[in-house]
């Protein structure tokens, strides 16, 4: 177990020796403590280490994260977990706004609630959420998906491409070309298989899907010729 | 980009903590607002029927004491002074208008940044970290403050366009973020013979908002016709003689962070500035949601 004290270490150093550590195949865990809300702790990481955070984030935490563990055991602010490749972040508390914005993988769990526009243009990603998200969650989504066990707000999946989103519980309300979808049995099982990796204890089966409606201009085929 | 802070004691015993608690909000906020800084604070009511005024003029060696002597003279009874750099606080037996006019009269150079009972302000050109040593907040006590850090955007960087503003008596707003129709609702309350010291922006939000409860409306209601009548990005916090508000537009994308532990209610546009403060790391922490109005006060 190596530990750092960001009392006394600087976010440049503390990154710079988690990337010395890239393409090392050693699953060392790394214990940070006094966070106390700083900005782009543990960002860019690429090798499959365990980071666990004590206590609350700033800015940007995870971000860019490859293969990495990474827990964060308080809150976190914006921009959590932005453009994800692989790995896995999980935030014991709530997220600020643009939690796993463009993520084109990995997992993103957030055992409590997060704020708005989370999800934003993911890219293939897994999002799950243990309470509810703010408005214009999963806006621009092009592939992956958000999970949400409470409540979601308006705006959601506006101008969604091919990523699914569930919602146990209400939604205030649907952005532009997102529809409620069926729920096949494929789904709920690929859904109940989501959450038991997430450890988020949820019954896949409460959950409805929405996605795209396909209608906006960019899905007709009519405008191809346009280019 | 802009920092704000504010911090609310719920018991009197911490008061003279205040100040120790504040500056530290205040500073870690620097790198959001390198410009210039200020802050509200609320302590030490004026007796009955005497005004508090906090005034502002650029020359550090200006004679404050001619002014409270000419003050003193023209409105029999004693006059409290009390100098902080290039602010002056002042305690006299006179109505607002007649204070107003007299400064006008005799010293036109001379700005008010705060009129009421408890609030005083004070701001200025330059780093956050510089401010808040020069006034030296630590020393500071209190029931309750506000604090700024700027980096402009909408309009020049001076001392007067820096926060808090004055929304009215005890009253006042600091401001992340930037207003669109600020020009257009500058020119409406200028109709209703409101006068504004600068072209910034949120000193419109805060014209608005005195506006608005001159009509009548409580502050609560003022807020909640902001998200109709203000048009752009806005985190507010609003500082009033018991305690402050809190109020982010309906896009939300400036951000808030609340903070609330048995002792003290903290808002800050950053947890980096409430992670010092005494219990915060086992604080309910919360984002306060959009076009929600929050609210606390002793009373």
């Amino acid at each position: 177990m190596i530990t750092v004290d960001l009392n006394g270490v600087d976010i440049r150093e503390l990154n710079q020796r988690l990337h010395d550590l890239n393409g090392d195949d050693g699953r060392s865990p790394w214990r940070i403590v006094g966070p106390d809300g700083r900005h782009s702790i543990a960002v860019g990481l690429n090798a499959p280490l365990s980071v666990v955070v004590e206590g609350h984030v700033g800015y940007y935490c995870a971000g860019m994260n490859k293969l990495a563990d990474i827990t964060v055991n308080g809150h976190a602010g914006p921009g959590l977990a932005e453009n994800m490749m692989s790995g896995t972040v999980r935030v014991t508390g709530n997220a600020s706004q643009g939690a796993g914005a463009s993520a084109h993988g990995g997992l993103l769990v957030i055992e409590g609630d997060a704020s708005s526009r989370c999800g934003i243009s993911l890219k293939g990603g897994n999002v799950v959420v243990g309470g509810s998200v703010g408005h214009m969650s999963a806006f621009m989504a092009q592939a992956g998906r958000l999970v949400v066990c409470g409540d979601a707000g308006v705006g959601l999946g506006d101008s969604i491409y091919e990523a699914e989103l569930y919602v146990a519980g209400s939604v205030a309300g649907l952005g532009a070309d997102c529809v409620e979808k069926d729920v096949t049995d494929d789904h709920r099982s690929r859904l109940a298989e989501l959450l038991r990796q997430a450890a988020i204890d949820a019954d896949a089966g409460a959950f409805r899907r929405y996605g795209s409606a396909r209608t906006l201009y960019n899905f007709h085929v009519d405008h191809a010729g346009a280019y | 980009m802009c920092g704000i802070v504010g911090l609310f004691l719920k018991q009197e015993s911490l008061e003279p903590t205040l100040g120790e608690w504040l500056e530290p909000m205040l500073v870690a906020m620097a790198d959001r607002g390198p410009d210039s800084a200020g802050f509200a604070i609320y302590h030490d009511p004026a007796p009955d029927g005497a005004l508090k005024l906090t005034l502002y003029h650029p020359d550090a060696g200006f004679d404050w004491e001619a002014v409270a002597e000419g003050l003193g003279t023209e409105f029999a009874g004693n006059v409290e002074l009390h100098v902080r750099v290039t602010h002056a606080v002042i305690v006299i037996n006179a109505t607002e208008a007649e204070a107003r006019a007299w400064l006008r009269r005799h010293c036109p150079d001379v700005r008010i940044t705060s009129v009421g009972a408890a609030i005083e302000i004070y701001k200025e050109k330059g780093l956050p970290d510089d401010v808040a040593e020069s006034y030296a907040i630590r020393h500071m006590t209190g029931s309750h403050a506000l604090a700024h850090t700027r980096m402009a955007t909408e309009s020049a960087v001076t001392t007067e366009h820096s926060h808090p503003f004055s929304t009215g008596r005890d009253l006042c707003l600091v401001h992340n973020g930037s207003l669109s129709n600020h020009n257009r609702l500058r020119s409406e309350l200028e109709r209703h013979g409101m006068t504004f010291q600068t072209d910034n922006d949120s000193e419109v939000a805060a014209g608005y908002l005195t506006h608005r409860m001159a009509e009548g409306a409580s502050l609560e209601e003022a807020l909640e016709s902001s998200l109709d009548d203000l048009d752009g990005f806005f985190t507010f916090a609003i500082g009033t003689r018991d305690g402050f508000a809190v109020l982010r537009d309906g896009i939300a994308c400036k951000p808030a962070v609340l903070a609330e532990t048995d002792q003290w209610v903290a808002m800050a546009s950053e947890y980096r500035s409430i992670a010092h403060l005494p219990g915060a790391s086992t604080a309910q922490i919360w984002e306060p949601a959009p076009a929600t109005v929050y609210a606390w006060s002793r009373n």
